[in-house]
């Protein structure tokens, strides 16, 4: 069968089981709208291609389906750099196509020409400008292959304006076999064993868990394993809903604000077993102070992830869900009463808190709390990044894997609201809530026109403080209070801003408007836009300062 | 500590660029980088020179091995192996220097090649030392430029290299 260029894209995502495109026309990818006109499949058009690839991206994150992208060449593909850097940081499956100038421009400086191969490679997963037509239905089998196994992440398609029109035989790949390209799935046994060994050994183990386990739907398995072993559990950013956050021996996210629980266990603890976490700097803190008794055990798909930041004593290279499994065979509980009754000690004298009393500003932490009592914690949060996505994070319960959609690796601005456009196209019944802050969601706040359009009913939690929250607590803690550039005074009317786009709005100034803002929002249909007033000078506690030890907390006391 | 990695890539187009990019983002510093055929058509051969010390380089294969178009990397440096370096150097060299040039150039085995009223090249091949002494005793002589290539290795023995275990 011949088919054009611009035709086997789109059979390709056909074949792919792809429903929904996100992203924006332009120049050249003309021919591939087209053909997106023709054959109807869905596509979300956004207000800036940003939008798109957050979309594409938070549609990933929830459904653990690869996300999908077009934008055209030049600015719209550089528009997607920010998009495709955040996927690649969290290790999220994407695709995204762009279109390219055509074959006897590329390297003229032609309109609209830019070199995305060259712009992306350092953060892709790998990428691809196609020069011949016939390698096309090779190239995309490849991408959606590579996007979507081993340790996963974005994948870019360039495509040559001309080649879209260009006509070759196609036939899709229903195999693809990449001889350089080998991810190792199961868990080396003997490692395995030796792991379940000294698992059984240990005094005072601790599950430190990361995206890895979302990412390979291991959330059962993790829960089984900490159950059967008696071993506390702390989760990263990326890896909240790993464990149910009522389950009683979670402790909360580790690290620069992590709980006082989490910390101190892995301060404490004599064995660590990382889980699909990679050690970032947020979580370790001063590296050679963290962890100092303990023995590591590192759960990873990427053997590149062992021993990039910390001595491991006994790696597993594998899928995590795999490896899981397979020590779920051979595990048997140590001697962790004592410890798990030190840790759980913790948790009960050392919680997050704040205060919130009557008459009083209201507090940031207390929308959140109040979200997840609303919601009875069954919504699928989205976050922007600064205080409100700590606040997110500590206070919202996430009792389900892929529930918590947050930049965390990248750490982008603008990410909460198309991310959370996309998770509600994933499911498009479930309640999905972008909290953000009021410096955040003015970096696509453009995309509420597309909210309206499609009618996607993302409810957005603005955490409103007039200030870049997490940069004037820098400035506060570590700058001697000098405020510089942080403060957003002068922001538009957010209400008025979500009208403007036939979208609804509500706002709170005060504790007791909060709950019923909440549910004016959750019981108008479509977006919506809540401004809730809080206390500007709020800071987001317990705080490690950089590069120093996890167990130097400033404001984790006790109660 | 200097370290020699041969890295066995597809010859596909922005290859070199991955490996070097990769290098230079991740803070690892090129020495010396040479790119040749292999005996499998489709295949490249990178030998890459690095000062690294055992947990970067250790790092560095990682990395290099998650790129999708390389296929192999192997750590020469602890494996018995020849490495050799092509240099062409362009001395001054008036008529009455010409034999002391010349003397000196077949003590290192090195071969004169071209010859102009005032100057020579000479190409000489060798490992670092040898080509460090070699110009080291052309600096009296005068030297006007130097090209090379960049080191190249091989294992000693009937072992290859895609036996090495990383």
């Amino acid at each position: 069968m011949k088919l054009t260029g611009a035709q086997m894209v789109l059979a390709c995502l056909e074949e792919e089981n792809v429903d929904i495109i996100f992203g924006y026309p332009g120049g050249a990818v003309l021919t591939l709208y087209d053909e997106i006109f023709k054959k109807g499949i869905k596509h979300i058009l956004t207000r800036h291609e940003q939008g798109a690839v957050h979309a594409a991206d938070g549609y990933a994150r929830a459904s653990g389906k690869t996300g999908v992208v077009f934008a055209t060449s030049g600015p719209g593909a550089t528009n997607l750099v920010t998009g495709i850097a955040t996927a690649y940081m969290d290790s999220i499956p994407l695709v995204a196509i762009t279109g390219q100038v055509a074959k006897p421009f590329i390297g003229t400086d032609a309109f609209q020409e830019a070199d995305i191969t060259g712009i992306t490679m350092p953060i892709t997963k790998h990428n691809y400008l196609v020069r011949d037509i016939n390698e096309l239905p090779m190239i995309l089998k490849e991408a959606f292959h590579i996007a979507g196994t081993g340790r996963k992440g974005p994948v870019l398609i360039d495509i040559p304006k001309d080649l879209q029109v260009e006509e070759a035989d196609f036939v899709y790949p229903h195999k693809v076999e990449i001889s350089t390209y080998k991810p190792t799935y199961e868990g080396h046994p003997g490692q395995i064993a030796k792991a379940s060994s000294v698992i059984r050994k240990a005094k005072r183990p601790l599950l430190y868990a990361g995206g890895g386990v979302i990412s390979s739907a291991a959330h059962e398995e993790l829960l089984e394993l900490s159950r059967r072993a008696s071993i506390p559990v702390t989760t990263t950013l990326t890896g909240m809903g790993g464990v149910p956050g009522d389950y009683e021996l979670f402790l909360g996210m580790p690290g620069m604000h992590g709980t006082y629980a989490a910390n101190n266990a892995i301060n404490e603890s004599d064995l660590l077993i990382a889980v699909g976490a990679r050690f970032d700097d947020r979580v370790t803190g001063k590296l050679n102070t963290f962890a100092p008794q303990a023995q590591i055990i590192h759960i990873d798909i990427d053997p590149a992830e062992i021993g990039k930041n910390i001595k491991t004593h006994l790696p597993i290279v594998g899928d995590v869900k795999n490896v899981l499994k397979e020590m779920l065979k051979r595990v048997k509980p140590g001697e962790t009463e004592q410890w798990c009754e030190k840790v759980l000690a913790w948790k009960k004298d050392y919680p997050l808190r704040y205060r919130q009393q009557a008459g009083d500003c209201l507090k940031p932490q207390y929308v959140i709390e109040e979200l997840y009592r609303r919601t009875k914690g069954e919504a699928i949060i989205t976050t922007d990044v600064g205080q409100h996505q700590m606040w997110a994070a500590q206070y919202y319960r996430f009792n389900n894997p892929r529930t918590l959609i947050s930049s965390g690796g990248l750490g982008t601005m603008g990410f909460g609201f198309p991310a959370a456009m996309g998770a509600q196209m994933a499911f498009p019944e479930k309640l999905v809530i972008c909290i953000a802050g009021d410096g955040s969601i003015q970096m696509n706040s453009q995309e509420l026109a597309t909210a309206v359009c499609y009618n996607i009913p993302v409810k957005i939690a603005i955490i409103n403080n007039q200030y870049l929250g997490m940069v004037r607590q820098w400035q506060k803690f570590f700058y001697d209070g000098r405020y510089s550039q942080s403060c957003l005074a002068g922001s538009p009317d957010f209400v008025r801003l979500a009208e403007a786009y036939g979208a609804s709005g509500f706002r709170a100034k005060s504790p007791e408007d909060v709950g019923a803002v909440i549910e004016n929002a959750l019981n108008t249909p479509g977006p919506v836009v809540m401004d809730f007033q809080v206390d500007p000078e709020e800071n987001v506690l317990p705080m490690v300062a950089p590069n120093t030890s996890i167990v130097e907390m400033i404001g984790g006391e006790e109660r | 500590m200097k370290r020699i990695l041969a890295i066995l890539v597809e010859d596909r187009p922005g290859v070199l660029t991955r490996v070097s990019g990769l290098f230079s983002r991740r803070g690892y510093n090129i020495q010396n980088i040479a790119v040749g055929r292999t005996m499998e058509p489709g295949i490249s051969r990178m030998t890459v020179s690095v000062e690294a010390d055992p947990v970067t380089v250790e790092q560095i294969v990682k990395q290099l091995n998650k790129l999708v178009n390389v296929l192999k990397v192997s750590d020469l440096t602890d494996e018995a192996s020849v490495a050799r370096e092509l240099m062409l150097v362009k001395v001054k060299a008036e008529p009455g220097r010409r034999s002391d040039i010349q003397q000196m150039s077949a003590t290192f085995r090195a071969k004169i090649i071209d010859i102009s009223p005032d100057s020579m090249i000479i190409e000489v091949t060798g490992d670092d030392q040898k080509l460090q002494a070699f110009l080291m005793m052309m600096q009296e002589f005068g030297i006007k430029e130097i090209a090379s290539t960049g080191k190249i290795s091989l294992l000693r023995g009937s072992k290859i290299t895609r036996d090495v275990r990383v």
